[in-house]
C-alpha cells in the first residue's frame, strides 16, 4: 500500500488520516461528526435536499466517465422503479490506488456516502465490489461493516463482494453482470445510459471516491464540497501519481490546481516530458499540460482527461513509444475477448508497436498502425479498444520526432531501458466468475 | 422514419454475410467483422438491408432508428 501522504490544503476526503492510521467508527465520527439520516426510505424532503445539494456541490463521477453525479442520480431515480445500490471499488486500472487507499484508510466515509445515495434511491442493500486481488481494502471494508453493525440500531444492508481482479471487470456493465450471477464481462447495450439489471432490480453503480465525496456533501453543504476547488473547477479529488517520481502515492488535491503544483507532490526524478493522464487507456500529453490546471475543462483543449484521476510521469529517461507498446500489450491481453475488433485489433496493434519500439524500417508500419487506430476505435461493446486506441494515438503524438527516428530503424537510447509501469502478469488463462 | 445499422459486436462472429449481401453499405476489416456506416441507410438499399438482418447467423445486426429533429415553423410575433 502507497503512503497518504499529506498536501498544502486540509484534506477532506482523506482528513484524520495523515498518521497512517485506518479511522475506525469512532475516529471517523471524531473526525467528520455524526451522520444524521432520517429513517431508511427517506423523506421525499431529505431527497431533494441532498439532490440539490450535490447539484451545487458540481461533483462528478470519479470513476473515469466524470459525468455529474447529481444528473446521474436523477435520471437514474426517474428511470427505474426497483433500485439497487453498488458501489465501485473495483480499481480495474493498476496505476489507480485512489479507491484502496480511500477504503484502507477511510472506508466509513464511502460507508457514509453508499447509505446516504441508498437512501434517496430507495435501495433496501448496498453492495460494495471490490477486486478479488485487493484483500487489503475488503478487510478494511468488511471490518467497517462489522463496527456500523455493532453500534447501530437499525444498520444498513450492507455486503462487499469480490469479483475477478481484470481491468474491464470495473466497468459497470461487467459488475451488474458479474452481480447477476453471470461472468464479470461487459454487456452490449443498444443504448446509454442502459439498465443494468441486478436480480430483478436496476442498479446504480458509484465510484467509491464519489460516494465518499457525498458523505461530506451530506454533512458540510454542496457549496462547502466546491470550496475545495480552485481555477474554476468545483471540490477536491484524490489522485494517484506513479512513474517516474521519487515519492509515488496517492494525494487529495483541489481540482484545479496546476498539473507542475499536483506533481511536486510527489517529486518528479527528473523534468517531466510527458504524462501519461487517466490511466492505461487514457491521454498522453506533452510538457505543455505542466501549466494547465489539473481539472475536466483546463485539459480538455488539449485532449487530456482525468479519467480514473491517475498521472503517469515520463522523463527522458523513458521511451514513450517503447512504454506505449508495453501497455498496448498489456491491455490487449486484459480484453474479454468478446468483440473481435478488440480481440484481434488489440493484439495486432500491440505488435505494431512493438515493431515501432525495436526500431523498424517497414515502410508501411506507420500507415497500418495509423488506420488499425481508425478501424479498431469504437467497435468494442465497452470502451476498453477506444482507451488503448486514445493511448497509443497520443503516444505517438507526444513522443513526435522519436517516432521518426523508430521509423527509420534508429530506436532511442531510452528504450532499451526498463519499464517505470505497474504491469501485473496477465498472460494466459483468465478467469471471469 | 430514417433507419441505420448497428452491430452487437458481443454477438457477432464475422460470419461476413451482411458484406456479402450489401457490399454497397457494409464494409469487413481485416479479420472479417463489418464496418457500419453511420448515416442513414439509402432508401433504394431498405430491402437488402432487411434481408441482412434478418439472416444475420447470430443475430448481430440491428436497425437502430434516428431521432430525427423536431422542428416547428418560426413563430411570427407581433412587436
Amino acid at each position: 500500500m502507497t503512503d497518504v501522504a499529506a498536501s498544502s490544503m486540509a484534506p477532506r476526503l482523506l482528513a484524520g488520516t495523515a498518521t497512517g492510521q485506518r479511522l475506525d467508527f469512532s475516529q471517523h465520527v471524531a473526525v467528520h461528526g455524526p451522520l444524521a439520516l432520517p429513517n431508511r426510505k427517506g423523506t421525499p424532503q431529505f431527497r431533494e435536499q441532498i439532490l440539490n445539494e450535490i447539484d451545487a456541490s458540481g461533483l462528478t463521477g470519479r470513476g473515469g466517465g466524470g459525468f455529474p453525479t447529481g444528473t446521474k442520480l436523477r435520471a437514474y431515480i426517474q428511470g427505474h422503479r426497483r433500485h439497487a445500490m453498488v458501489i465501485n471499488v473495483m480499481e480495474g486500472e493498476p496505476a489507480a490506488q485512489k479507491d484502496s487507499v480511500l477504503a484502507c484508510y477511510a472506508p466509513h466515509l464511502i460507508l457514509d456516502g453508499a447509505e446516504i445515495l441508498a437512501t434517496i434511491v430507495h435501495a433496501p442493500s448496498i453492495t460494495v465490489a471490490v477486486a478479488r486481488d485487493n484483500p487489503a481494502a475488503f478487510e478494511s471494508l468488511s471490518a467497517a461493516i462489522a463496527e456500523r453493525q455493532a453500534r447501530g440500531k437499525r444498520p444498513f444492508d450492507i455486503k462487499v463482494v469480490a469479483p475477478p481482479s481484470r481491468y474491464v471487470a470495473s466497468e459497470e456493465s461487467a459488475l451488474s453482470h458479474w452481480l447477476d450471477g453471470g461472468m464479470s464481462l461487459p454487456t452490449f447495450r443498444e443504448s446509454k445510459p442502459a439498465r443494468l439489471p441486478v436480480r430483478g432490480r436496476g442498479a446504480i453503480v458509484d465510484n467509491a471516491e464519489t460516494s465518499a465525496a457525498v458523505a461530506l456533501i451530506a454533512r458540510h453543504g454542496g457549496t462547502w464540497f466546491a470550496s475545495g476547488g480552485i481555477n474554476g473547477a468545483a471540490g477536491t479529488t484524490l489522485i494517484t501519481i506513479a512513474g517516474a517520481v521519487a515519492d509515488p502515492g496517492v494525494f487529495e488535491v483541489p481540482l484545479g490546481t496546476p498539473v507542475r503544483d499536483v506533481l511536486a507532490l510527489a517529486k518528479p526524478i527528473a523534468a517531466p516530458t510527458a504524462l501519461l493522464l487517466g490511466g492505461y487507456g487514457g491521454t498522453f500529453v506533452g510538457p505543455e499540460a505542466l501549466d494547465r490546471p489539473y481539472s475536466r475543462d483546463g485539459l480538455v483543449d488539449i485532449g487530456g482527461n482525468l479519467g480514473a484521476g491517475v498521472i503517469i510521469v515520463f522523463n527522458s529517461s523513458n521511451c514513450i513509444v517503447a512504454e506505449a507498446a508495453r501497455i498496448a500489450r498489456w491491455m490487449a491481453n486484459e480484453s474479454a475477448g468478446q468483440c473481435g475488433p478488440c480481440v484481434f485489433g488489440l493484439p495486432a496493434m500491440a505488435a505494431e508497436l512493438g515493431k515501432l519500439a525495436a526500431g523498424s524500417k517497414d515502410p508501411a508500419l506507420e500507415r497500418s498502425l495509423t488506420n488499425h487506430f481508425e478501424v479498431i476505435n469504437g467497435r468494442g461493446a465497452c470502451a476498453h479498444p477506444d482507451g488503448v486506441v486514445r493511448m497509443a494515438r497520443t503516444a505517438l503524438a507526444v513522443a513526435g520526432d522519436d517516432v521518426a527516428s523508430h521509423l527509420q530503424g534508429r530506436p532511442c537510447a531510452a528504450s532499451r531501458n526498463d519499464t517505470i509501469l505497474n504491469l501485473p502478469y496477465n498472460e494466459g488463462e483468465i478467469e471471469w466468475k | 422514419m430514417e433507419m441505420r445499422l448497428r452491430v452487437d459486436p458481443v454477438a457477432c462472429d464475422g460470419f461476413g454475410h451482411c458484406a456479402e449481401l450489401a457490399p454497397e453499405f457494409i464494409a469487413l476489416d481485416e479479420w472479417g467483422y463489418p464496418i457500419l456506416s453511420p448515416a442513414p441507410i439509402p432508401k433504394q438499399y431498405q430491402k437488402i438491408a432487411e434481408m441482412a438482418v434478418n439472416q444475420c447467423p447470430r443475430r448481430a445486426l440491428l436497425f437502430e432508428r434516428l431521432e430525427t429533429a423536431i422542428r416547428h415553423k418560426p413563430i411570427r410575433k407581433r412587436v
